[in-house]
């Protein structure tokens, strides 16, 4: 089936026949043709953000909790640059994009235009793939094909630069089916001869662990439940990345918490201890990895991963398995139940007594106070308060991050947005404004600091205008928590340009955006106040006062290996912890 | 040895022999591609000793990148699959872990000189069968193809003898035997 039209209508147009429905987007010179599409239809809602940035963390929230992709438009120049931290940030974390930016007109590329700049270049090293559409003809396969590229094989962001006159031309549309993908084919089904030899180690296994990260989220729900079958299946305890919260329950007995610098004691040790390591769609990040030569240094190794780039990059693996998560567990799961040998039951039995002395050290344990609230006590209480509704939480990044991956306990996948690989504080605010968009009838919750969220306050303005009822739940310590910490700790405590000097009045902002503002010190008041919260038809700032110097622990510091870990001094005694630790090294 | 904690990050690795291999890159004809490879290398701190790109078969769009780099074996296995993982390539074959490829340069190599110098610039170049391009009383280009060390040796041997300067085209490699890519 093919139409005539003009450029801005393909647009308009491809992304209705890809099943968009929302279009996070900020206006300019080089897309207004497109802009007139949008007002001349009504399949795709276009949201007006206040930040190019807010768009694309908007658009990732809306992919992280859907599995689709989301979808952004920009304009040329400054809104493409303005772009680029969230297309980095969707790199990083494998999230799902395709971002639509104008340029200028064909013939003026390279004159240095108004609001020219090469888009292209700048956005090649952030993006999965990206176009720049000089023909018209090309225009309706460029676009599917971007959409293809961002959600198959390892999601990624897809950038296509479309010039105004190429938007203004006239050409013939084709429908997303007419375009057979060639060339581009990420493999799905692991070779199967790997498979095996990874089930014979798991089979043969005295001190197994699974090891799962954002790939698990990103290969869909029915990952997930084939990955909670073959956890239950073999006895195995799990793990899990910061990305990869919530495939597996947290309330599930075999669950060890999150693992890495912020992570918990027993899923540390048992990394370093453990002698068959299955890490299933995670990448071996520095911040799991900690001081290489002494990663888990006695296990065999095996590494399902849909990248091939992401095997043996840091850590040499023994059986590297190239395929999506889903795919490869479902063979795992049948071969595991067709399989005769099973593991030695006694030194599982046994392994899971050294996990259990491990967890009795209680290493996310903190010191109560009836006087100031304590960060880990409010997400702990936010927990309790929003854990039996439909909830799902977005954070910043710093302490408060780290804590809520900590005390708020995922159950289900996608219910958990947070910017990992890149770390991006401003992140949240607009990711929850996505999330609740998808989500309308949801309590969707950003897991705030008080300083990254002014980065991306402005959006506060874009869920009041949509009647988004985001709720931004400030863990305000009043300072660059996370610096602190690391200036504390790491550099005697000379706490340059750390403290949040100067913050405003977090109430009377929501109002003068004509949001709800809640404030709260006192531990007693706290469950009321996010009653409060949670009641209240509209967009909340919550300006959760907190102590202003609670460290984030247990800690492994930078360079350092998963045994050599820093305990908080609520924590079981830490000597006691390494010197037992050291004993079944061996 | 413990690493500094100071750093956010952990410590550079010890490092491990580094060894030298071509890889035959086949990519589509497009504005770009090379762009991306080349960003790639440089945004990724890999080595490139030796690039060289063109069209082979102009109907099916496609072009042949050659390019030597040198790393640990570690890191030319990323190498690959980082370019594996672009969305214009279409094949990466490791020429030096195949172990049956052949490897050419073409150089040019200018000399100036007279008397004694110049007859033996010329019965130099004879001995490597490298043809004479372009002559002057006082000059030569030589042209020579071959292996690069062939190469690098004859440019040694021009030095004393008045060399001007070389131009190289880089290194194509190809597969033996009757397979293409
Ligand atoms: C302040 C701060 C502190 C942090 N501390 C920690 C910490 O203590 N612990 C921690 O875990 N993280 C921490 N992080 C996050 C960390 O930086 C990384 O982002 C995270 O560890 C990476 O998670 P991942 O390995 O699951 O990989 P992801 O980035 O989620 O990558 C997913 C992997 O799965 C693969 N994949 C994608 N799709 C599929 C599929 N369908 N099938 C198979 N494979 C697929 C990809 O190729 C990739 O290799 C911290 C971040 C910040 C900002
Ligand atoms: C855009 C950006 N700039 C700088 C940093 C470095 N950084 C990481 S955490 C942090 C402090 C965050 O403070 P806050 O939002 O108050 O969170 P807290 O750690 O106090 O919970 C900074 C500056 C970053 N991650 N992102
Ligand atoms: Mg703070």
């Amino acid at each position: 089936m093919t139409e005539e039209m003009s450029g801005a209508e393909m647009v308009i147009r491809a992304l209705a026949d890809q099943g968009v429905k929302h279009l996070f987007g900020y206006p300019g010179g080089a897309v207004l043709p497109i802009y007139d599409a949008i007002f001349a239809q009504d399949k795709v809602q276009h949201i007006l953000v206040r930040h190019e940035q807010g768009a694309v963390h908007a658009a990732e929230g809306y992919a992280r909790s859907t599995g689709k992709v989301g979808c952004v438009l920009v304009t040329s120049g400054p809104g493409a640059t303005n772009a680029v931290t969230g297309l980095t940030d969707a790199l990083m974390d494998s999230i799902p994009i395709v971002c639509i930016t104008g340029q200028v007109p064909t013939h003026l590329i390279g004159n240095d235009a108004f609001q020219e700049c090469d888009t292209v270049g700048i956005t090649r090293p952030c993006t999965k793939h990206n176009y720049l559409v000089k023909r018209i003809e090309d225009l309706p396969r460029v676009l599917h094909e971007a959409f293809y590229i961002a959600s198959s094989g390892r999601p990624g962001p897809v950038v296509v630069d479309i010039p105004k006159d190429i938007q203004f031309a006239k050409g013939v549309y084709s429908k997303p089916k007419d375009f057979p993908h060639t060339g581009y084919k990420p493999k799905l089904k692991g070779d199967i001869d790997k498979i095996k030899q990874a089930i014979e180690l798991m089979a043969h296994a005295k001190r197994p662990l699974f090891y799962t990260g954002g790939g698990v989220i990103n290969s869909g729900k029915h990952a997930s439940d084939l990955l909670r079958e073959l956890v239950k299946l073999t006895g195995f305890p799990v793990t899990s990345t910061l990305m990869g919260l919530g495939a597996f329950p947290a309330a599930d007995p075999q669950w060890m918490g999150m693992l890495g610098m912020h992570g918990t004691l027993e899923a540390n040790m048992a990394m370093h201890d453990c002698d068959v390591m299955i890490c299933i769609g995670a990448r071996f990040d520095d911040r799991i990895t900690g001081r290489l030569d002494a990663f888990s240094p006695g296990s065999k190794k095996i590494h399902v991963d849909i990248d091939a780039s992401s095997i043996n990059k840091n850590v040499k693996v023994d059986v590297g398995i190239v395929g999506d998560c889903a795919h490869v567990l479902e063979d795992m799961v049948r071969l595991w139940r067709s399989g005769a040998k099973h593991p030695d039951k006694k030194a599982l039995g046994d392994w899971w007594k050294q996990i259990d002395k491990w967890r009795s050290r209680k290493s996310l344990a903190y010191r109560r106070s009836n006087e100031v609230i304590k960060p880990q006590y409010a997400i702990q209480r936010l927990y309790e308060l929003t854990k039996d509704r439909d909830t799902y939480i977005t954070t910043e990044v710093g302490q408060h991050q780290m804590w809520a991956a900590q005390f708020y306990n995922f159950q289900e996948p996608n219910r958990w947005m947070t910017s990992g690989g890149l770390g991006t504080m401003g992140y949240g605010l607009p990711a929850s404004v996505g999330v609740q968009l998808a989500h309308p009838k949801s309590l969707v919750i950003d897991i705030a600091g008080e300083a990254s969220v002014l980065m991306t306050m402005q959006e506060i303005s874009t869920a009041v205008q949509y009647r988004l009822p985001v709720k931004i739940f400030i863990i305000n310590n009043k300072y660059m928590g996370m610096v602190r910490q690391w200036q504390e700790l790491l550099h005697g405590g000379r706490y340059s340009e750390s403290y949040s000097e100067a913050l405003p009045d977090f109430v009377k902002l929501a109002e003068a955006y004509h949001a709800h503002g809640i404030r709260c010190e006192k531990p007693g008041d706290l469950d009321h106040a996010i009653k409060e919260m949670i009641d209240v038809d509209k967009p909340v700032l919550f300006d959760c006062v907190v102590d202003p110097k609670e460290n984030c622990f247990p800690m492994i510091p930078s360079g350092r290996a998963h045994n050599e870990m820093i305990l908080g001094d609520a924590a079981e005694s830490l000597d006691s912890a390494i010197t037992e630790a050291g004993k079944v090294m061996v | 040895m413990n690493a500094p904690t100071t750093s956010h990050y952990p410590a550079a690795p010890t490092a491990q022999k580094a060894e030298s291999h071509t890889l035959s890159v086949l990519v589509d004809n497009e504005p770009g591609v090379l762009a991306r490879v080349i960003g790639l290398f440089s945004g990724r701190g890999y080595n490139i000793e030796s690039l060289t790109v063109s069209e082979t078969e102009h109907a099916k769009h496609l072009s042949l990148i050659t390019v030597v780099t040198t790393g640990t074996p570690m890191v030319i296995e990323q190498i690959k699959n980082q370019l594996d993982r672009l969305v214009p390539v279409h094949r990466v074959v490791d020429m030096t872990l195949s172990g049956r490829s052949i490897e050419r340069e073409l150089a040019m190599v200018k000399v100036k000189g007279k008397g004694d110098s110049r007859v033996e610039a010329l019965r130099l170049a004879d001995a490597f069968r490298a043809r004479v391009i372009d002559a002057t009383t006082e000059s030569f280009v030589f042209e020579i193809t071959g292996k690069s060390d062939k190469i690098e040796q004859f440019v040694a041997l021009m030095l004393p003898l008045g060399l001007v300067e070389v131009s190289r085209t880089g290194i194509a490699a190809i597969a033996r035997g009757p397979e293409g890519m």
